[in-house]
């Protein structure tokens, strides 16, 4: 077996550098990488580039690297619930390149599995078409998107073993699988890290050959951003 | 005059067939699933990845881990099934998906649909829209025929940044039920009480009327 873990987050971000690209797991503030974030906040990392479909809320998720202006470029599908990302945005503070969700899942997964580029028909006739290639295929419009490149990956994981092995929970799962194996280093923090051999093979939903770096979270927040519950009976 | 959003939502849910994977976008398109008959086999798919999304949670019964698209906290059904985004969007764009219902900032009469951006002002993203909009087969747009100006939103072309285009088939509004094709809105059924003249000074596009047009059932 080869061992993944390392014994803190101080430790999983070893290499870290001003000016990189980092991919970010998560869906709203589901399933983000709270620990990685926070260390990200502590190392006063500037200029980086972030690859995650939304921003975080202002006090929490990517927002807390927004509030400090660490972040260069957003590389986003929805910003909707961040004001001062809006503000940075149309100042001109920040770059941002939004792009379909659907592209954006797909091209973590080309990085992850080495397909340089692919067709999509997402955003064909539309602003996100300019600039690019487009060919026909069986009588539709497609347009050529292109593999992300990064030096990171940040995910977060329910359950992980030494090996490197994840177990993710309900929709917290989203684009974290897609962007483990998409970067050069791919950090996974877990709620759970146990023994390799506790957990069963056939329940691995992403396989530890994709993660380089794997540790114990601690102090989940796990905020909920829109409670919406019914009455009983 | 004219329906408010929950009964757009009802009447919208007299499309949604038996046997049909359903993703619904945010806003009146949510609404539909409180009025789908209870004999009609549907499973309601939310593109962050979940099959089989069913209502609120209880009070207290609230998970962080099992939002919608939305970011609402949301229920598992029976049947239902979790996954990562890349498959999500597999079942979109591979057309595993039977009907897209979404709203909509403006559509035009050759099916071109725009609600993502309004530049300067309103900066959110498309998130999946673009990719449900150029891949679904059926896609019926739920929104107001007006907007909060009382300026038309069905228009002879869009002015506002496209998300897709010639893609909507089918648009219900307060006012009306319309088909898109040969380049116009044809008038299927129009609200109760709600005349034809009415429906038609309310759409800048070319509007179609052929024969009597009925009301909308319910």
């Amino acid at each position: 077996m080869i061992t993944k873990t390392v014994s803190n987050v101080q430790e999983a971000c070893e290499g870290i550098q001003d000016r990189m690209t980092f991919m970010l797991g998560g869906f709203g503030l589901s399933g983000i990488p709270e620990n990685c974030i926070a260390e990200l906040v502590r190392r006063n990392v500037k200029g980086v580039t972030c690859i995650s479909n939304n921003a975080g809320v202002d006090d929490f998720g990517l927002g807390l690297l927004l509030q400090k202006k660490q972040i260069k470029k957003m590389i986003s599908s929805y910003v909707g619930e961040n004001a001062e990302f809006e503000r940075q945005m149309l100042s001109g503070e920040l770059e941002v390149d939004l792009i379909p969700q659907g592209t954006l899942a797909q091209r973590c997964l080309a990085a992850q599995s080495g397909i340089p580029a692919f067709f999509t028909p997402a955003g064909y006739g539309t602003e996100v078409a300019e600039g690019k290639e487009v060919r026909e295929f069986n009588g539709k419009m497609h347009i050529m998107e292109r593999a992300f490149k990064a030096d990171f990956a940040f995910v977060k994981a329910w359950k992980g073993d030494t090996a490197g092995n994840l177990i993710f929970k309900g929709t917290a799962r989203n684009f974290n699988p897609n962007m483990c194996g998409a970067a050069t280093i791919t950090v996974a923090e877990v709620e759970e890290l146990v023994p390799a051999g506790t957990l069963d093979p056939n329940q691995v939903h992403i396989p530890g050959i994709f993660v380089q770096r794997i540790f114990q979270g601690t102090a989940y927040e796990k905020r909920i951003e829109q409670l919406t519950v019914r009455k009983r009976g | 005059m004219g329906l408010d959003k929950n009964q757009i939502a009802q009447r919208i849910a007299k499309e949604v067939k038996s046997g049909y994977y359903v993703n619904l976008g945010i806003g009146i398109p949510t609404l539909v699933a409180n009025f789908v008959r209870d004999d009609i086999e549907v499973e309601f798919q939310s593109e962050n990845g979940i099959l089989g999304m069913g209502p609120f949670p209880f009070e207290g019964e609230e998970d962080p881990d099992l939002i919608n698209a939305g970011k609402q906290t949301i229920t598992a059904l029976p049947g239902a099934s979790f996954f990562d985004s890349a498959t999500s969007f597999s079942m979109i764009r591979g057309q595993h998906v039977d009907l897209t219902i979404l709203g909509a900032m403006e559509v035009s009469q050759n099916g071109d649909i725009a609600n993502w951006k309004i530049p300067g002002k309103m900066v959110k993203g498309m998130g999946g829209a673009m990719d449900l909009v150029a891949s679904a087969e059926n896609i019926i747009v739920a929104m107001m025929h007006t907007n909060r100006a009382g300026e038309s939103k069905l228009l002879k072309t869009c002015s506002l940044p496209l998300t897709g285009v010639h893609c909507v088939k089918k648009v219900v509004t307060d006012l009306a039920v319309m088909e898109i094709r040969d380049n116009a809105f044809h008038l299927l059924e129009r609200a109760p009480g709600v005349s034809v003249e009415f429906i038609k000074n309310a759409t800048e596009g070319d509007l179609i009327v052929a024969g009597d047009i009925p009301e909308m059932q319910f």
